[in-house]
């Protein structure tokens, strides 16, 4: 093959390779342009509307108008209000219970994917046995028990049931990594494990570690929608997840109130499906086998 | 003739531009004879070899024309090369330890491949497990899984699989670079036999260690930076050779018996050139000892004795 | 192969003991006399009260001690008594999540094959054609990254309401019995319809995609390049492209039964489907801990078999976990 000049280092020439990719690839720039729309309607938002989620301001259940952009509730209240309210409940959910799934996934996966033997057999049992166990039905069996819930709690709970995912997905890289001559240099230097994993293998991984918590962000967004909509989310605010319940309790569908339930489901969609997007273009990015000619 | 490239040039395409991965290769290759395509990475030798028998993309065909047998061979022309693939032209990939599929035994692969390619399976049982008696194998892995051969037995597998159909030109490429060396002395031989049994009738032999090919080959061409450098005898250019290049090259190997004490292992200083814009001249000319005046001109690659061919403007010797 | 199944019969065992431990456990971690919760909650009366109190007594067994009390409800689930259900009392848990069993079967099993299989071949098509590719994936992405139940929803809207083809909610016609009559055969059909659709176009999406994705990592892998080399006709690297992308998409059919489960509850609950998903939240809603119970016990026993089979699945599928030489869907 072509071997390159290397005039610069070969460092510095990797990270301007990644980010001249990077600005050039469209996946990564539309999913990371859905998300930042998001994030700036989050912050803006409250500013562009001078209600609170629950006030009641005007006539119910009426479409969209100048005067309410996203219609209004069957109770009266503005439905762009409890939109832009509730997107700092889905980001929340999605770092808070996506990066402790991650953490936890990544602790699981380095130990058994390094230590390998009787350690990764054992923690290979329990991930497994977790994985098997639905986890909305887990998560629904806990909600109903707990009765005051926080987005807190509501992250914690996905965090400690979704973390298999990222842990098998971890291990299988870290042994791949394990076997590697620059992983036997370090143990032959007198290297604590501990050291190694996380100055050798982890820097190494970097990209999919940070892929992995993508898919982790994306998923705990779901999931928490999904438990928001059974009404086993946080009893207090609101979120897009309990937009959907509340229009459908309150006979959305009967009454043709489109307005209530079409701009949540919306919005969650854009955010993980850019959030999923957004990974593709990573993959392309960081693995230049991907990149289209 | 058996084989005739004449002007062959395959770019690879990149986002940056054209790689003149192999601009301007001209030889020939008689029946019968084992020919060494040697150089450094990246000096357009795996391009070459296979160009000969599948040019996909980012390579693509932009100059020249190859005969095989007398016929021509559509090398730009992928459907085209269909019908060569396999039973004119075959080869020896360099990943022949994970060439075939991991979920198919062996024989069943084996078997819908060659019905794939209209050839009963079990007319050709018979030579085949001929085949696998000469090069040693067990009968019995054709009821095996790849997995569960070793890998010196996953290569003899794929030398007999793509030797099967007694293609009339054989491209090895890269076989001995992953091998141990008492297995890289038996794997050689093994070409040399199918070359003498008339498995196939002419080979490139594809390496960088020049000492195998001082084994097996009957001629060996020299490639530099993607235009070849020198081709003659075996013989010629191990003992006397004309490119500045290839005598650096020859001087560069160690020999037997010579300690580290008396004489020091030299290497060629410099790199290669980058092909996405070849600097213009001959591209040896940075790293050359005899560079003069004349070399900011390109050297056409001629005939100077009978069979030795040499690219340098000092074709008779740079100490002539 | 022995070792394959040991390793997984171990985990199976392992997660249902764990399942039912957990199953024991919750109803305990009610703060107070879980009992006079019950009660108060049940709004019961007069007589009912004490008739419960010593009923619940008894089913909790809460005078013996605590270890007695878990191995007697061990042996009350290896017998199949899962108690009996408040929300709709006097009927045993068993005999209300088995009316509801159907259902769940009736709109998983077809939505999850189907999707498997109809992704797969997607996939497989885009990943060789660049015009399909470039609509599947974006497509594919959004599909994925859709909310069962907004889907769901979605669906109810258009096609129930706007356009009223199907009906909203409701497992058969509110105003038919059950019987084996045509009539109420085709109801069951014309309700089952949309949760299906909705479980199925979010499932295709996912499967597509990585079917795609498999099959392009196959077709750049070293025997793709030799088969084509030796001049192999393009149907014959496709097929094992196919083959061997088909595992891991196995592997992950194993893997999605959890999702699938969750998605399942979510349309459920829209369209008012009699499944366990719809039980589960009228217990909840409901406080019906024995229901609770029985149904997450249920579900659990689901994705254990379902694991169960698609190993089973596994082992025919590739020829080399026969010979021992291969892990195996976990």
């Amino acid at each position: 093959m072509i071997k390159a000049a290397a005039s610069l280092p070969t460092s510095v020439k990797k990270k301007n390779e990644f980010l001249y990719f990077a600005f050039k690839n469209t996946k990564l720039r539309v999913g990371l342009g859905i998300l930042l729309f998001f994030l700036v309607l989050m912050f803006v938002g409250p500013q562009l509307t001078e209600y609170e989620p629950t006030d009641f301001v005007g006539p119910s259940g009426v479409p969209p108008s100048t005067d309410y952009w996203f219609g209004t509730t069957s109770f009266g209240e503005d439905v762009f209000t409890q939109f832009v309210y509730g997107l700092p409940a889905t980001f929340m959910v999605g770092i808070i219970g996506g990066g402790l799934a991650t953490i936890l996934g990544m602790t699981i996966g380095f130990i058994a994917g390094y230590r390998g033997g009787v350690v990764d057999e054992v923690l290979n049992i329990l991930t497994n046995v977790i994985l098997t166990i639905p986890a909305l039905a887990l998560l629904l069996v806990l909600s109903a028990y707990v009765k005051v819930r926080g987005i807190f709690i509501e992250s914690l709970f996905i965090g400690f049931t979704t973390w298999p995912w990222a842990a098998r997905a971890i291990r299988a890289q870290t042994f791949t990594l394990r076997t590697r001559d620059f992983v036997d240099l370090a143990k032959l230097s007198g290297r604590s494990s501990l050291k190694i994993v996380f100055t050798e293998i982890a820097p190494n991984m970097a990209s999919y570690l940070f892929m992995t918590f993508i898919l982790m962000f994306g998923g705990a967004i779901l999931t928490a929608a999904t438990l928001d909509f059974l009404g086993l989310g946080p009893t207090q605010g609101t979120s897009l997840g309990l937009m959907m319940n509340m229009a459908v309790l309150w006979s959305a569908l009967p009454l043709g109130m489109w307005w209530w339930f079409v701009p949540p489901g919306i919005g969650i969609t854009a955010i993980v499906g850019g959030l999923y997007i957004m990974n593709v273009g990573l993959d392309e990015v960081f693995n230049p086998k991907l990149r289209e000619m | 003739m058996s084989l005739q490239v004449v002007n062959l040039r395959v770019f690879y395409q990149t986002l940056r531009g054209d790689v003149h991965a192999l601009d301007g290769a001209t030889f020939s290759i008689a029946d019968g004879e084992i020919m060494g395509l040697a150089g450094e990475s990246g000096c357009g030798k795996t391009t070459l070899g296979y160009s000969l028998i599948h040019l996909t993309l980012p390579k693509k065909f932009v100059d020249g024309w190859v005969k095989l047998d007398g016929e021509n061979l559509p090398i730009g022309d992928t459907d085209r090369m269909e019908a060569f693939r396999f039973k004119k032209v075959s080869i020896i990939p360099q990943y022949a330890m994970s060439a075939m599929n991991p979920t198919r035994k062996i024989g069943k692969m084996t078997s819908e491949l060659l019905e794939s390619r209209k050839v009963r399976f079990n007319d050709i049982l018979p030579e085949l497990k001929r085949r696998l008696d000469l090069v040693k194998l067990p009968q019995d892995v054709l009821g095996m899984y790849p997995i569960e051969l070793s890998g010196g037995m996953k290569q003899r597998m794929v030398m007999v699989l793509s030797t099967l159909l007694n293609p009339s030109l054989l491209i090895a490429d890269e076989v001995t670079s992953a091998l141990d060396v008492s297995t890289q002395q038996a794997v050689s031989e093994m070409l040399v036999e199918f070359r003498d049994h008339e498995f196939v009738k002419s080979m490139i032999v594809i390496t960088h260690d020049i000492s195998i090919l001082y084994q097996i080959a009957d001629s060996i061409l020299v490639m530099y930076a993607g235009k070849p450098a020198e081709k003659a005898s075996t013989t010629t250019i191990i003992n006397s050779p004309l490119h500045p290049y290839t005598r650096l090259l020859i001087s560069s190997l160690p020999k037997v018996g010579v300690k580290y004490s008396s004489q020091r292992l030299s290497g060629i200083p410099g790199n290669p050139p980058l092909l996405l814009d070849p600097p213009a001249g001959c591209r040896f000319r940075s790293r050359c000892p005899a560079a003069f005046a004349k070399c900011s001109q390109e050297p056409p690659f001629v005939e100077v004795k009978k069979g030795h061919y040499v690219a340098c403007w000092k074709e008779r010797g740079i100490y002539a | 192969m022995r070792r394959y199944f040991g390793r997984k019969l171990l985990i199976y065992i392992l997660t249902f003991f764990i399942a039912v431990t957990v199953d024991w456990m919750i109803p305990r971690f009610m703060p107070g006399n879980p009992i006079t919760i019950l009660i108060s909650r049940a709004g019961l009366r007069g007589n009912a009260v004490s008739e419960m109190y010593t009923y619940y007594l008894d089913a909790f067994g809460l005078d013996l001690p605590i270890w007695k009390q878990y191995l007697s409800f061990w042996a009350a689930i290896l017998q199949g008594d899962l108690g009996t259900s408040i929300y709709l009392f006097p009927t045993p848990v068993k005999d209300v999540i088995l009316r509801a069993v159907p259902y769940d079967l009736a709109l998983l099993i077809p939505s999850t094959l189907l999707s498997w299989w109809a992704g797969n071949k997607f996939g497989a098509y885009a990943a060789r054609s660049k015009k399909l590719d470039n609509t599947l994936l974006p497509l594919g992405y959004i599909l994925t990254a859709t909310p069962y139940m907004w889907l769901g929803i979605l669906l109810a809207w258009v096609f129930a309401i706007v356009l009223g083809i199907f009906p909203v909610a409701g497992g058969f016609g509110f105003d038919l019995q059950p019987d084996l009559s045509w009539r109420f055969i085709g109801s069951l059909v014309h309700h089952w319809f949309l949760p299906f659709a909705s479980l199925f176009i979010v499932q295709f999406g996912g499967w597509a995609i990585g079917m795609r994705n498999l099959i392009i990592y196959e077709l750049e892998s070293d025997y793709s390049h030799y088969l084509e080399a030796l001049g192999a006709p393009r149907k014959l690297v496709r097929r094992y492209a196919f083959r061997n992308a088909m595992l891991p998409q196995l592997t992950g059919l194993a893997l999605s039964l959890g999702a699938v489960v969750a998605g399942a509850l979510a349309t459920e609950v829209v369209f008012g489907y009699p499944g366990i998903g719809y039980l589960i939240l009228q217990a909840i809603n409901n406080e019906d801990y024995f229901l609770i119970q029985g149904c997450f016990l249920f579900v659990v026993i689901g994705v254990l078999l379902a694991n169960f089979i698609i190993d089973v699945a596994y082992l025919i599928v590739d020829p080399r976990t026969r010979t021992g030489m291969q892990g195996g869907a976990g």
